[in-house]
């Protein structure tokens, strides 16, 4: 999946926060190694050299004593101030971490599965809610509130550029706040290893323009696209009569089931599989026939069906926009 | 301390003891001692040494030997568990790399993370100690030798059922830290999970068994005269080591045994839907896992305290306070374990309290390092291959320590927790904090343990390829991290950018392996090839360890010495020099005072014995069947206590044989 | 040092660890792509494709039913396609139990797989069409596990939700008997 991803080009006020915590601590500890390491280069390199059967000196001169101990003396208590200084600095980004405002907030329920990422939007409400997998768009200068649950088995929810992580804990529900003050593609991946694919359980935070975002949510909110060609036809009646049903759901037609990412709006997504393959017709077609060949160990089973039902029901999910 | 003079031991009624022996096996009573003589020299040498055969092989308790045992072993597994991270690092060199499938990548990390931590950083510090410690103290044993010896065979049969367990596909697949619940009963699917809970069972007997007979050697059979604060700081670490391990290591046996109750009997502890709590394990683990890690590091810093002031002709700066921070880094490394779990849900309140711990703990160990440079700034430096290591001790550890200080800040660590930059940080702690001083320690003991010398110029070129490897590989990961890399992928796709980096780390594990290639052709050729045998103390050292020969006898000692400095070979004792009256005929010892080392009682060190053998194979059959079957939990306790039973069964022969010497000394 | 002691000694080890390399392999090998055309069994319901599926059987008891990996997704695809919804965690409902050891068309894999893919008279859907075939040999294997029959080591252990049966891999092995299903209600009498 294509986005930004880094934790040092933030893009937001929570990941701003902790860009400017690491430049203090990476200031701090910089100046901090190289100054030990040129203390023991000095200490190395003025030190008299001797043999091993050198006699050892048992004494010490008491004003050698002295330095030597007022020197280590300096050294713990300047380590011991810094040290304080930057325990200060973590709580303050600690707090500005929780100090996101959250009015208007886009509420998002995340639910982390092996080995993609299911999301509701808004599910208070049932007007506005609606499901959808791996992509999740929200609105610039908006502060977003997810709800983490996981189905399975511990999962992470990282997005460099917008946050740090929260861990999905099954039979446990955190929340984490983020806001992205610039529009663009911010990437993020699991970062709990969670089985076979835990490599490949990618997601895409798309900030869109206000207008945009409202346009995306409207349009995610609609049933499916009414199939169009023959082929389209033939192809969604083999979706739902045939494997994609039996775990899948495309609102409007008659797969209802949970247990895979709802493709009411598949063909709108940029990758397939969390991450896995670019959301083009040929590979939408080779990812339906053998999914188990881009992302061994997922739940998606290899299709045994003959290549023309294969290309109708890519045909189909290519026009869910 | 006067009876320190008087030091010269006789059995009581000696009248009525030399009648029995006359009676009953017309030997001379053989003692040792200064000028004891040449024949109760080669009469101890006998005594002390292991018997021959396949028998004597399994019965051996020497400390020599099983010491020698447990860092062999550590470094077959650590070579293996090696292999698996070269794979790794081929693996992820390249984007969408084929080279090993998701599976097979997952065993591999599991594998190399549980043999590294369990079977080799543990176990070779525990080995060095069970060899160096009471050398080094100037006794002929350790306390328990049957225990340590127990604890050999169960390391070596829990090392080899895992590799066994590898070989055939079952090798565990959730990480070396196992979390619930992907290796719980529902997601750990088939035997992978159970076989790491038996490892870690194994790991923690074996090691709190060395635990206890270390803390045991070392407060009770110190030489006279090596009070607690003339004690060498090599043992005060080995101390401190000690006593964390009995407090910590319990506590992962009995979560590994929770799970595995989970996943045999259907209890509920980490099962959220019926009150248990997958947050459970990990405080369980981590509260063992955090000490770990200190386990690890403090002997080293041990080995540290032990090199410096050899290479730098001169007694450590700052002995007291180096003590002081032993402790005080053992004691606060039990408060730090939730620095594991930041990205949890925990209350953040709660956890800032560990930022505050992890912080905190970077004193002690900062306090060591100002008091080593000291000691280096004062004294005249030796600039021999395990000096060498010691330095880049130092360059690498504070690498990995001040990155261990930002992963200690709640808010950064939601960043880079279980990223590339968690992998680097915990590689340059334990390679350079453990991994360096470890190879330091190699070559400074090895003419005392094989009586030649290893090559100075293959030394230093293992020291710079080894140094320059680690850094290439390690470092780039740090770069990784904060670019976005997680931890534990197989594979990553090429629009991520990590591969250039990914690359330099693989090229970097190559020079890493050719350093560690150049220190097995040293080892093979000095050991089999080289005939030039060191003298007793080549490096002008100033412990005990170093007034014997290369190697030492099997006795260690043929009179106990007394001491009244910390180094006494720098600074040997005015008055009484030596312990006399001991036995050369059966396997004994002086125990002293715990604070003051006032002598306290003989000690008669039990002989070689198969029990350990046959104790640690029976706890084998019970592990192994319980893995296979529910009922095998308790039939197949029925091996171990019948073992046991008769191990501790007690001889009467050998009571009597041995009250015939007990007296006051 | 007895050189016949270290021969027996080696030869038991050797053997030991070819019991285990054998039975590890089965248990723990996770195949994620189906196993190619030919070596299985289709699922249309000519007389000579029943029995070609039962006489396949067999040979994937070895892949399925001693496969850990197999049996635990099974059990996935157990939950996710609603078996429970007739015949609950194996207790049975408006569907016959399958934990018990009556069997109305026959309790070994080759007959559960055509069940599963071919239906049954009265409630019994067919999943053929909507289903893989390699699904459908893993789903029987579960099957087998409800009653204690698949391999003890493979067979599942607790799930992580509320308690609701005995885990498969403690459940005692029930050998199958098929019983006639009675004109009235399609049950076992």
């Amino acid at each position: 999946m294509n986005g930004v991803h880094d934790v040092l080009s933030p893009a937001g006020p929570q990941a701003e926060a902790l860009y400017q915590l690491w430049n203090v601590m990476f200031v701090a500890c910089t100046v901090v190694f190289v100054l030990t390491i040129v203390a023991l280069a000095i200490a190395v390199w003025r030190a008299p050299r001797a043999s091993e059967r050198a006699k050892p000196d048992l004494d010490l001169h008491p004003r050698k004593v002295a330095t030597l101990r007022r020197s280590v003396v300096w050294g713990i208590a300047g380590s011991s101030v810094l040290l304080l200084g930057l325990l200060l600095a973590s709580f303050v980004a600690d707090r500005a971490l929780s100090a996101l405002p959250l009015a208007n907030a886009v509420r998002i329920d995340l639910v982390g599965h092996q080995f993609w990422w299911e999301a509701r939007y808004e599910s208070h409400s049932p007007e506005l809610t609606f499901s959808t997998a791996n992509e999740l768009h929200v609105p610039v200068g908006r502060p977003v509130l997810v709800r983490l649950r996981a189905d399975d088995v511990i999962h992470s929810f990282w997005v460099p550029s917008l946050s740090g992580k929260k861990d999905l804990i099954p039979g446990r529900e955190s929340t984490i706040a983020l806001r992205a003050d610039r529009a663009g593609t911010y990437r993020g991946q699991c970062a709990e290893f969670c089985g076979y694919q835990h490599a490949q359980m990618a997601l895409v935070v798309v900030a869109d323009p206000p207008a945009d975002y409202e346009r995306w949510q409207a349009l995610q909110r609609e049933p499916a696209r009414a199939p169009e060609t023959a082929q389209e036809r033939r192809g969604l009646e083999l979706v739902e009569q045939t494997s994609c049903a039996m775990c899948h759901a495309i609102h409007g037609t008659r797969a209802r089931a949970r247990r895979a990412p709802d493709l009411t709006h598949v063909a709108s997504r940029g990758w397939l599989g969390a991450g896995a393959v670019e959301n083009t017709p040929a590979l939408r077609a080779e990812w339906i026939a053998n999914a188990q060949k881009f992302k061994p160990g997922i739940n998606m089973p290899p299709l045994d069906a003959a290549p023309d039902d294969l290309a109708a029901m890519a045909a189909y999910l290519g026009s869910l926009r | 301390m006067d009876d320190a003079r008087a030091l010269p031991l006789r059995p009581r009624p000696r009248r009525r003891a030399r009648a029995k022996a006359q009676a009953s096996d017309r030997r001379e009573l053989l003692r040792d001692g200064d000028g004891a003589g040449s024949r109760a020299a080669a009469e101890l040498e006998r005594t002390w040494q292991d018997k021959p055969g396949l028998r004597g092989f399994l019965s051996a308790n020497g400390h020599k030997t099983i010491g020698l045992r447990f860092v062999v072993t550590a470094f077959v597994f650590a070579g293996l568990a090696g292999i698996m991270g070269g794979l790794m690092r081929h693996q992820l060199a390249t984007a969408n790399s084929h080279l090993v499938g998701p599976d097979f990548y997952n065993q591999l990390f599991s594998m190399h993370g549980t043999a590294m931590m369990f079977l080799f950083a543990v176990p070779v510090m525990q080995g060095f100690a069970l060899y160096v410690v009471p050398l080094m103290i100037g006794t002929r044993n350790t306390a328990f030798p049957r225990m340590s010896a127990c604890a050999y065979w169960l390391y070596l049969l829990g090392g080899l059922l895992l590799f066994g367990a590898f070989a055939t596909n079952t090798g565990p697949d959730a990480g070396w830290f196992a979390y619930v619940p992907l290796a719980g009963p529902q997601y750990g699917i088939g035997k992978r999970a159970d076989f790491w809970n038996m490892l870690v069972t194994y790991s923690e007997a074996m090691g709190l068994m060395v635990a206890v007979d270390i803390t045991t050697t070392i407060l009770k059979l110190r030489a006279p005269g090596m009070t607690l604060r003339q004690m060498p700081l090599f043992v005060w670490a080995s101390l401190v080591t000690s006593v964390m391990i009995i407090f910590a290591m319990p506590l992962v046996m009995l979560g590994a045994n929770l799970v595995q109750f989970d996943r045999m009997l259907g209890t509920h502890f980490f099962n959220p839907a019926e009150g248990g709590d997958p947050l459970l394990w990990q405080h369980l683990f981590w509260f063992f896992g955090h000490p770990e890690v200190y386990f690890i590091f403090i002997p080293a810093l041990g080995f540290v305290s032990a090199i410096i002031p050899t290479f730098a002709r001169r007694p450590m700066f700052g002995h007291d306070a180096i003590v002081l921070s032993l402790i005080t880094t053992g004691f606060l490394s039990f408060g730090l374990w939730v620095h594991h779990m930041f990205a949890t849900n925990l209350p953040e309140l709660g956890k800032s309290f560990f930022t505050a711990m992890s912080f905190m703990i970077a004193i002690p160990t900062a306090l060591q390092i100002f008091c080593w440079i000291a000691t280096i700034a004062a004294g005249r430096l030796v600039m021999r291959t395990p000096f060498l290591f010691v330095l880049g001790f130092f360059f690498i550890l504070m690498i990995g320590g001040l990155t261990g200080v930002m992963l200690g800040s709640v808010p950064l660590d939601l960043q880079v927790h279980d990223t590339y930059f968690v992998v680097a940080h915990l590689h340059y702690v334990l390679i350079g904090g453990a991994v360096f001083p470890l190879f330091a320690a190699l070559y400074y003991w090895f003419p005392k343990v094989t009586g030649k010398m290893l090559s100075e110029r293959l030394g230093r070129w293992h020291f710079w390829l080894f140094f320059i490897g680690v850094n290439l590989t390690f470092f780039p990961m740090h770069i990784l991290g904060l670019h976005g890399m997680p931890r534990r992928i197989y594979t990553y796709g090429a629009e991520t950018g990590w591969e250039a980096l990914s690359l330099v780390s693989a090229a970097g594990q190559v020079i890493n392996d050719l350093g560690t290639l150049l220190f097995a052709i040293n080892l093979v050729r000095t050991v089999f090839f080289k005939s030039e045998r060191a003298s007793a103390d080549p490096w002008g050292a100033g412990t005990l360890e170093w007034s014997v020969a290369s190697p030492p006898p099997k006795c260690n000692f043929f009179a106990l010495p007394v001491v009244s400095s910390r180094e006494p070979l720098w600074s040997p004792p005015a008055e009484v020099t030596h312990v006399q009256g001991l036995s050369a005929q059966i396997r004994e010892g002086l125990t002293t005072t715990v604070i003051d080392a006032l002598p306290d009682t003989r000690y008669a060190y039990p002989a070689p014995e198969i029990w350990p053998f046959v104790a640690a194979l029976s706890v084998t059959i019970w592990l192994v069947w319980s893995i296979w079957s529910v009922p095998g939990f308790a039939w197949g306790l029925i091996p171990p206590a019948l073992a046991f039973l008769l191990w501790y069964w007690p001889n009467k022969k050998e009571a009597i044989e041995e009250l015939k010497w007990e007296g006051e000394p | 040092m007895s050189s016949r002691f270290l021969d027996r000694a080696l030869v038991l080890a050797v053997a030991s660890v070819g019991a285990l390399t054998s039975s590890g392999c089965e248990r723990e090998s996770r195949d994620f792509l189906p196993p190619k055309p030919g070596a299985e069994v289709g699922h249309a319901a000519s007389a000579a494709a029943s029995a070609a599926a039962i006489a396949n059987a067999a040979a994937m008891v070895g892949r399925y039913e001693h496969n850990a990996h197999a049996v635990s997704a099974g059990k996935r695809l157990w939950t996710w396609y609603n078996c429970s919804g007739c015949h609950a965690n194996g207790g049975g409902g408006s569907g016959p139990a399958l934990m018990d050891d009556v069997w109305i068309y026959g309790g070994d894999a080759g007959t559960i797989y055509l069940t599963i893919a071919n239906g049954r008279p009265n409630g019994m859907p067919a999943f053929g069409s909507r289903i893989p075939k390699d699904q459908i040999w893993q789903l029987a294997a579960y099957v087998r596990s409800l009653a204690g029959l698949a391999s003890a080591d493979a067979a599942p252990n607790r799930d992580d939700a509320f308690l609701t049966r005995t885990p498969e891999s403690a459940s005692d092995p029930q050998k199958p008997e098929t019983v006639k299903p009675s004109v009235a209600t399609g049950r076992p009498q």
